[in-house]
C-alpha cells in the first residue's frame, strides 16, 4: 500500500511517501491513519489530525472513513491552492 | 452531437493561448464562441512581493481531476470543446499560470462553463502554491471565497 503527502503535509512530516503492507489492522482509512499517527508519535499525530487535513483513496478524495485493499494509494494533504 | 473534445495539460513549460484556442475548433464551425480564462502569478499577495512561485501537485490525481471537473462542465452545458492547461515548478511574477478554454454554439454556455471549470479547479484540482519572497518562503493558505464561488454551482442540487 503507498501513502503520499504533500505541501505543507509533507514538509511538516518531512516524508513524501511511505510503502505499508497492507494487513488487516490497516484495512480502513481512520485504522491507517491511527497506525501511523502511532509509529510517528507526537508530530504526525499533531499534522495529520488537522481539522482541514484532506484524505484521499486512490486519488479519489474520501469524506470520513472508508476500508482500504491491498494495493490502495491514499494521499494526505492540505486545501488545494492551485489556479 | 459528438462527444466533446476534453483535454488537459499539466506542464512545467508555458503555453501558446493562441494555439490552444485554435486547437478548440474543430473544422466544421459549429463554433459560434469560444471564451478564455487566463490565470498570472501576481507580482505581490497580501502586501508580501514575490519572488518566485512553486507549484506542487498530485500527478495522476490532478489530471483525473481536471478532466472530471470538464466532464461535468460538458454533462452541464452543450460544450463543442473544453482545454484546461496548468503549469507546474518553479514560476515568476507575470507568468501564466492556467488557462481554460471552452468552445461552444453560443456565448452563454462558453462563459458559464468557462467559469464553473475555473472554480471547481480552484477548489478541487490537486495543485499548491508556495511562495518565495522577502521573508523566505510559505504555502498559500486555501481561500473560503474559493469554495464560496465554487458552491454556488452546486445549489440546489441533490449533492
Amino acid at each position: 500500500m503507498k501513502v503520499l503527502f504533500f505541501a505543507r503535509v509533507r514538509e511538516a512530516l518531512d516524508c513524501p511517501s511511505l510503502e505499508l503492507t497492507w494487513s488487516h489492522e490497516l484495512g480502513s482509512l481512520d485504522a491507517l491513519q491511527a497506525h501511523l499517527c502511532a509509529t510517528g508519535g507526537e508530530r504526525w499525530t499533531e499534522v495529520l489530525g488537522e481539522d482541514n487535513m484532506i484524505r484521499a483513496v486512490n486519488q479519489a478524495v474520501v469524506e470520513g472513513d472508508c476500508p482500504l485493499a491491498d494495493g490502495d494509494e491514499v494521499a494526505f494533504f492540505p486545501p488545494v491552492t492551485g489556479g | 452531437m459528438a462527444s466533446p473534445l476534453l483535454k488537459v495539460l499539466v506542464q512545467r513549460e508555458d503555453f501558446d493561448i493562441a494555439a490552444l484556442q485554435r486547437d478548440l475548433l474543430q473544422g466544421d464551425h459549429q463554433e459560434g464562441a469560444v471564451a478564455g480564462f487566463t490565470g498570472y502569478v501576481r507580482a505581490a499577495n497580501e502586501q508580501r512581493r514575490l519572488h518566485t512561485m512553486e507549484l506542487e501537485h498530485y500527478p495522476g490525481m490532478t489530471e483525473r481531476s481536471i478532466e472530471e471537473i470538464l466532464s461535468q462542465a460538458a454533462a452541464r452545458w452543450p460544450v463543442l470543446a473544453a482545454t484546461v492547461v496548468h503549469r507546474i515548478g518553479e514560476l515568476c511574477p507575470g507568468d501564466q499560470i492556467v488557462w481554460v478554454g471552452v468552445a461552444s454554439a453560443h456565448r452563454e454556455a462558453a462563459f458559464e462553463a468557462c467559469e464553473f471549470v475555473m472554480d471547481y479547479l480552484k477548489t478541487r484540482a490537486p495543485f499548491w502554491k508556495r511562495e518565495l519572497g522577502d521573508d523566505g518562503g510559505r504555502w498559500v493558505d486555501a481561500r473560503d471565497s474559493d469554495d464560496q464561488r465554487a458552491a454556488r454551482w452546486h445549489e440546489g442540487d441533490a449533492d
